[in-house]
């Protein structure tokens, strides 16, 4: 057989096969023979099609892998890892897509070593073992975790990845927090608890003994299977609607308290000024949207586009999605994909007929209990220009150019 | 304890409130055992390995203590190569880890530092000591993290340059940004705050 086509000894398309038949129209970054990444030019002249048809395919195999034409990754930086919302069709995010973001590395951690400590304010300090973890009655729910950072700004070639790409979802499985509250005996006067982790940053929060009451988890399986090493394995806790910073992974202790902690994490970090004053404990994360299709990088043509995208709140249910396709002079109600979700990405989608003019695109969330996504202007005369960074949630609005290019409408913004 | 979490009071009554309401109408427990007898009692030896952290009240800091001098002779080795020589901001020049030290005036400042945004000294040590250095987490002596909270305290202008902190001294410092900060009332609703 030709080299362009399938190689039978490892089940890969040739370099150049894949470059010409599947991604002629993108750069592409394929790994060298050191393992970097290198980025090459497409080619000039495409391959003659491979016949799936007129060639046995491969056998069974152990382990499932994304299909050679898909190039979806995460993106990055040194801190953190983005989900690449333009490339995903629902809003359960592919395990290995799901963000990252630590403050001292992913930690390896052996499952039959594990032990979560629960201590402080309760009857019987105790220790659970993963073991032990499992054999609790269990609870499933899906919901998203979104970065308290979760706003980037700055140019026109931005990806919904690029701009608010440190949010995921996952169905999530796990013993109800309360479960074990109950099987320690928690003292009445308790009103915080620290959560913390066994990574290199050891990282604390402290939440309010309520939450735990009301619906945190501890979460052993995403997606079903066990949490990946980047999300807390083997155990992590959620916080449904919560900043991901409260949603401390590779969870070792939790001490019950009468008093918050003031953490580095809680002070230092994740508050921000408002006005003068800064503003500290914004547990919940604020209803959002984005369109993730059309959105740069696409290339959209003239007549039937449907639009579609994300939308969330940590405070309940997405209510209602509007859609401006005139720059925001007017707006249209997107239908949501039930269920919809409580504290859960939900999908809209909204069709339209583009004429070819230049327009601005743009989405905008209404949750459950009335609040209406911002836009930067709103959210800079509430907070001040010294706002900061977290817990910003502006309408995102995508340019569409006469030819078809779609392009980010960076905000005016002081970073 | 300190004026700023006397608003954390009424958190205390709704807590009181969801807790009896959870154990009473919980549906998914009824049918429950009182307890289902996963997991063992921790020793008094366990917790005290892993019960590291400390309150602004100062309950969880260690025996020991540490001056200014020796502090800035630990982080002139151990911390400078991330945070700068002297830990300020430089103007054109990227530290790999946050600027730590400024004058302590709030409004108006470049960068968040201890000195200008911290609210409490108890989180300086509970971090050092728990995340610090980046390269060697958990490897400094608690004489040693006393001695760099000390050094970064007095390098901010909060404690003066001859001072020695310990559990008694610590969480009697008070922070100069302490004063600005509130606790996030935002519930919903129409209103963008």
């Amino acid at each position: 057989m030709k080299e362009e086509n399938i190689d039978d000894q490892n089940g890969k398309l040739s370099r150049r096969t894949l470059i010409g038949g599947a991604l002629a129209s993108s750069l592409l970054y394929v790994g060298s023979a050191f393992g970097k990444a290198i980025q090459t030019a497409p080619p000039l002249i495409p391959t003659t099609p491979y016949d799936p048809t007129k060639k046995l395919g491969q056998g069974p195999s152990k382990l499932g892998k994304r299909s050679l034409f898909e190039a979806s990754v995460r993106k990055p930086s040194d801190i953190s890892s983005r989900t690449p919302l333009q490339d995903l069709y629902s809003t359960i995010t592919p395990s290995d897509l799901h963000f990252e973001r630590h403050h001292a590395g992913v930690p390896v951690i052996d499952p039959e070593k594990y032990e979560l400590l629960i201590h402080g304010m309760v009857e019987k300090p105790m220790k659970f073992t993963l073991h032990d973890l499992k054999r609790f009655p269990s609870v499933t729910r899906t919901c998203f975790i979104e970065c308290a950072g979760n706003f980037r700004t700055g140019k026109e070639e931005m990806t919904a990845q690029e701009i608010c790409g440190l949010t995921s979802q996952s169905e999530w499985t796990g013993v109800m927090l309360s479960t074990l509250f109950r099987e320690v005996g928690l003292d009445l006067k308790a009103t915080w608890f620290l959560a913390e982790g066994s990574d290199a940053a050891v990282l604390t929060r402290s939440i309010p003994v309520s939450k735990g009451w009301d619906d945190a988890m501890i979460v052993y399986a995403q997606n079903g299977e066990a949490v990946r090493p980047e999300q807390g394995y083997p155990a992590r806790l959620l916080l449904p609607g919560w900043e991901g910073n409260t949603c401390v992974k590779w969870i070792r202790r939790i001490e019950i308290s009468d008093e918050p902690f003031m953490t580095r994490e809680e002070t230092s970090k994740y508050t921000y000024p408002v006005k003068d004053r800064i503003r500290q404990f914004s547990f919940d994360m604020d209803a959002r949207s984005i369109i993730t299709y059309p959105s740069y990088p696409s290339k959209v043509e003239p007549g039937w586009i449907e639009i579609h995208g994300i939308a969330w709140s940590g405070r309940g249910k997405v209510h209602q999605v509007d859609i401006s396709t005139d720059a925001g002079n007017t707006w249209s109600t997107a239908r949501l994909q039930g269920p919809v979700l409580d504290k859960a990405h939900t999908y809209f989608r909204h069709l339209w007929q583009w004429k070819g003019d230049e327009t601005e695109i743009l989405s905008r969330v209404v949750d459950e209990t009335g609040y209406t996504q911002p836009t930067i202007k709103q959210l800079i005369d509430a907070r001040g220009n010294d706002m900061g960074g977290y817990h910003l949630n502006p309408v995102t609005a995508w340019v569409v150019k006469r030819d078809g290019t779609v392009l980010f409408k960076p905000e005016t913004y002081k970073s | 304890m300190i004026a700023f979490c006397e608003s954390y009071e009424f958190d205390a009554k709704e807590v009181g409130y969801k807790q009896v309401d959870s154990l009473k109408h919980n549906k998914d427990s009824v049918g429950w055992p009182v307890t289902f007898g996963f997991g063992r009692v921790a020793t008094t030896a366990e917790i005290t390995a892993w019960d590291i952290d400390v309150r602004p009240d100062g309950k969880g800091l260690p025996i020991g203590s540490g001056s200014v001098a020796n502090g800035k002779a630990l982080y002139a080795v151990k911390c400078f190569a991330c945070h700068g020589v002297t830990g300020e901001e430089t103007p054109g020049v990227k530290l790999p880890a946050p600027a730590l030290v400024s004058d302590t005036t709030f409004k108006g400042r470049k960068v968040n530092t201890i000195g200008n945004y911290w609210p409490y000294a108890s989180t300086v040590f509970d971090y050092i000591r728990r995340s610090m250095p980046y390269n060697a987490p958990g490897s400094l002596t608690n004489n040693e993290v006393y001695a760099v909270t000390a050094f970064l305290l007095s390098a901010n202008k909060i404690i003066d340059p001859d001072a020695v902190i310990d559990a008694q001294s610590l969480p009697k410092i008070v922070m100069p940004a302490q004063k600005y900060y509130i606790k996030d009332d935002r519930k919903g609703g129409p209103e963008v705050k």
